[in-house]
């Protein structure tokens, strides 16, 4: 596969990963986070941390849509579904994501009409084939997403439709990364910055990271060689002094992001004054609402919700792994009460959740990995 | 309008899940030296992970109240079905090893025994319809358990308005089929449900074959050392129905997999035959739920070499797009063998001989340790676990 | 984060503009590419799928510069890795 299985080649990453090791300074510990659910998917699926030294860590952050979902808004959104003639319509990731009461999963066992659709333009063909019902599209992400569902309601409304709308939980980045660096509990080195966000906002929304926070922070692709190339060029900073924003996923993201996509979304939504992030509390002006000119199309507003928040089980320590301050394994529930068939919280749900990811490919120590390279290089 | 309400509930099954846990878990925390979290503590890791085998290995049980389609999958939610609902109350030692047929004595001669349901949705697929993806099926099941596949039972479910023209090219199919299996249909039956009940037709269908003297198979007997081989590229079936479907509006020139396999693992037999361990047909839950299963009977470890494991191109794409892996994506048409080391290539030569193998390949390894567990050597030099599926495969998004 | 795969257009659907027919790995899909209205992408050119929109083009140049990025840094890796053996070679002599 073109521009993909080329950033996937072992011989190039061994280069770089010498380079890597090179550019740390003995006796140093470095700590970068990587903010995108798909950068945490990436490091676990290909293996990736068997190419870095021990004095790199990478940390997981807030940046998977689905994980920082409060239990209250996924009742909220079945309690959406479960209203008379009408047919829910989501993501497949949001499937089986816990609420109070269970998940999309659960409630379609009990009859519920939810079906997953691959993109939001598919829930509106639901809508057009049938009239009769109304549907409902669970509009969820960051700025990547966000676009696609402001695009979709767009054409809704250029169409007419009348039995359409979404129940927006658009997220964005830039407030929770910002939270992350107001908590006290991390010191971080630098940032591996989210490749796909940024094709939509650009670079120009993280410049406040150098030159507020004193961190460097390079916008990665998703491929096991960009990411091992923004560790590079993360290390090349600290080494040279520097302290900036680079793109290294350049062959995709444009500085200055895709205007039409800014414009969609302004156009259809607007800031929240606040939004509930799970394991991050309220931040303010972190999500995305309907505007009333499309209130038509706002399930929030065409629907009662029943709106209660539902506390974390208290066991559940997702907040602290979303932040990074806690590894998954160091989650008292890991594994235990909470595994990827019975999850507690998000993290273990979302095939992006840093917990699901170390479960489902990362489980097991650093020496087996050893024995099993030495063995299966004999195959 | 939303109102934040500032009362707050909690999730009642949460609470029980975890509560539950903390009284069955041993008191280890005590003992823990204290660190900040986030640094590196590889004996705490290391015991987390041995929690977690534990758990594992705990007896499995059915915590849903309602049947999901996960239970469906063929990954873990099947798994604990057929083991705390099905076994625990059907317990018997012929059902025991769960193995794609039950092997029975009758006087002197060993049989195959299996059964077999299909649900398949569209009924027609490119490549076949659910009539001779019925008699493939079961044939295959017979096939891999060294039977010589012989007589079939068909039942048909049929729902109220279902076109007979349908059902004629349907039965025409297994006909077919069944003749070119070397097998015949001796008994069958028939019921007819309320419109709505049964999406147009499921079929189940049963068969029997003879076992040759001498030969034992057995997902439990393959050992450290042993390549494991599949017989051609895998994700064919799986995703030309899901294709097929149209929900997701993706096309491409694929096709399933489906045929009967008797021939191919028969060639196999001939040429290697004692030195075959276990062989399996890759269905529902892919290769990697084999690969499971064969990891968990045996108490060992399967080491697979990503590179090595034949894809079509269209099916990688399809997956990269929907975010699924392969080898979780059901075949019809494969077989996974596990072999003795010294007769790897002789087996492998001898799959390639017929045209269903053509494609036939090592794909990995028997090693003795850690028990139970499937990992994956990336083609990036990686290493990562492939563990039963859970739920049902997903698209991801973001 | 976000799977967003890169795929080959083929065709602008010629009665929908903002439509094309994009191919991965031979999987082919109508794809909306409405988000690309200041530079609407040709057949032959590729963009970045995600939830069946295109979200940007991909500049095959900056691609190339970051291909030759690790190439190069392959190139020198393998270089050292040959001085380094030579050197060996030497310390016997």
């Amino acid at each position: 596969m073109r521009f993909v299985d080329e950033y996937r080649d072992a011989e190039k990453a061994r280069a770089l990963a010498a380079k890597i090791a090179a550019l740390c300074e003995p006796g140093r510990h470095y700590k970068f986070m990587e903010v995108c659910g798909g950068h945490t998917h990436t490091i676990y699926k290909h293996g990736l941390e068997d190419y870095l030294p021990e004095s790199i860590s990478l940390v997981h952050g807030p940046g998977c849509p689905v994980c920082v979902l409060p239990m209250g808004r996924v009742d909220d959104a079945i309690a959406l579904a479960e209203q008379p003639d009408v047919i829910m319509t989501s993501f497949g990731d949001m499937m089986r994501v816990p609420g109070g009461r269970g998940s999309f999963f659960d409630s379609s066992a009990a009859g519920t009409d939810i079906r997953m659709v691959y993109s939001p333009l598919d829930a509106l063909k639901v809508a057009r084939q049938n009239p009769d019902k109304h549907v409902i599209f669970m509009a969820i992400g960051m700025e990547t997403t966000t676009p696609s569902t402001a695009m979709t309601v767009l054409r809704a409304a250029a169409e007419g439709i009348e039995n359409f709308s979404i129940f927006c939980n658009h997220v964005m980045i830039v407030p929770a990364i910002k939270a992350i660096l107001d908590s006290p509990d991390l010191r971080l080195d630098g940032f591996i910055g989210p490749g796909h966000v940024s094709t939509v906002i650009g670079c120009r929304p993280y410049e406040y990271i150098p030159a507020e926070y004193g961190k460097p922070i390079v916008t990665a692709g998703f491929e096991p060689l960009d990411i091992l190339q923004s560790v590079y060029m993360l290390l090349q900073q600290l080494a040279d002094g520097r302290c900036e924003v680079e793109n290294q996923y350049s062959r995709v993201v444009p500085w200055n992001g895709n205007t039409v996509a800014l414009r969609a979304m302004a156009e259809v939504m607007e800031l929240r004054p606040y939004f509930e992030w799970r394991g991050l509390g309220f931040i303010s002006h972190s999500a995305l609402q309907v505007r009333e000119k499309y209130a038509a199309f706002d399930a929030e507003r065409l629907f009662k919700l029943p709106g209660v928040r539902v506390a974390d089980p208290k066991a559940c320590q997702c907040g602290e792994v979303l932040k990074g301050v806690l590894k998954p394994w160091e989650c008292k529930v890991f594994g235990t009460a909470c595994t990827p068939e019975t999850p507690i919280g998000t993290c273990m749900v979302s095939s992006e959740g840093a917990c699901a990811a170390y479960y489902n490919f990362g489980r097991f120590s650093r020496q087996r990995v050893q024995e099993v390279s030495i063995e299966s290089s004999r195959v | 309008m939303t109102h934040q309400d500032t009362s707050q509930q909690q999730a009642d099954w949460a609470e029980a899940a975890v509560a539950k846990h903390a009284g069955a878990k041993p008191d280890e925390d005590a003992g823990f030296p204290t660190h900040a979290p986030g640094t590196e503590h590889a004996g705490r890791e290391q015991l987390v992970l041995e929690r977690i085998e534990r758990a594992r290995r705990a007896r499995p049980r059915v915590r849903e109240k309602l049947i999901t389609l996960a239970h469906g999958a063929g990954g873990k939610a099947t798994q604990s079905l057929i083991e705390a609902i099905f076994l625990d109350a059907f317990r018997n030692p012929l059902l025991a090893p769960l193995e794609d047929a039950a092997t029975l004595t009758a006087g002197d001669a060993r049989l195959a025994f299996t059964t077999d349901s299909y649900v398949v949705s569209p009924l027609f697929f490119p490549g076949g319809n659910i009539g001779d993806l019925a008699v493939n099926g079961t044939v295959n099941d017979l096939a891999v358990s060294g039977a010589r596949p012989a007589h079939l039972s068909a039942g048909f479910i049929l729902e109220e308005g279902f076109p007979v023209a349908d059902l004629r090219r349907i039965v025409e199919s297994m006909a077919a089929a069944a003749a070119a299996a070397g097998v015949s249909i001796v008994t069958g039956d028939t019921k007819v449900v309320q419109r709505g009940k049964a999406d147009g037709c499921y079929i189940n269908t049963a068969g029997v074959g003879l076992i040759p003297s001498g030969l034992t198979l057995g997902v439990a007997t393959a050992r450290p050392g042993d390549v494991v081989i599949v017989s051609g590229p895998v994700g064919d079936h799986g995703i030309t129905v899901l294709l097929e479907r149209g929900e997701l509006d993706l096309d491409a020139e694929l096709v399933s997999d489906t045929a009967p396999v008797h021939e191919l693992v028969r060639g196999l037999l001939d040429a290697v035959g004692p030195d075959v361990r276990a062989m399996r047909d890759a269905t529902r839950g892919g290769v990697a739920t084999i690969l499971n299963e064969v990891a968990t009977a045996a108490g060992v470890a399967v080491v697979v070499d990503e590179d090595s494991v034949p894809v079509r191109p269209e099916v990688r794409g399809a997956c990269e797009l929907l975010g699924i892996d392969p080898l979780y994506v059901a075949c019809e048409g494969r077989i996974v063998a596990i072999v003795d080391p010294g007769a790897a290539d002789a087996a492998v030569a001898a799959l390639q001989a017929h045209p269903l193998g053509a494609s036939a390949t090592a794909v990995g390894r028997i090693i003795e340790d850690p028990p139970g567990l499937v990992m994956l050597k990336t083609g990036f030099g990686g290493t990562r676990i492939i563990d039963l599926l859970v739920g049902d495969p997903l698209p991801r998004i973001c | 984060m976000c799977l967003g795969i890169p795929g080959e257009v083929i065709e602008i659907l010629p009665d929908q503009p903002d439509l094309a027919k994009v191919d991965v790995s031979g999987v082919k899909r109508a794809i909306n590419i409405g988000l690309l209205t200041d530079d609407p992408p040709v057949p032959g050119d590729w963009v970045l799928i995600h939830v069946g929109f295109a979200l940007s083009k991909i500049d095959e140049q900056e691609a190339k510069a970051a291909m030759d990025f690790l190439i190069g840094i392959g190139q020198a890796y393998e270089d050292e890795i040959a001085a380094l053996l030579e050197s060996r070679i030497d310390e016997r002599q």
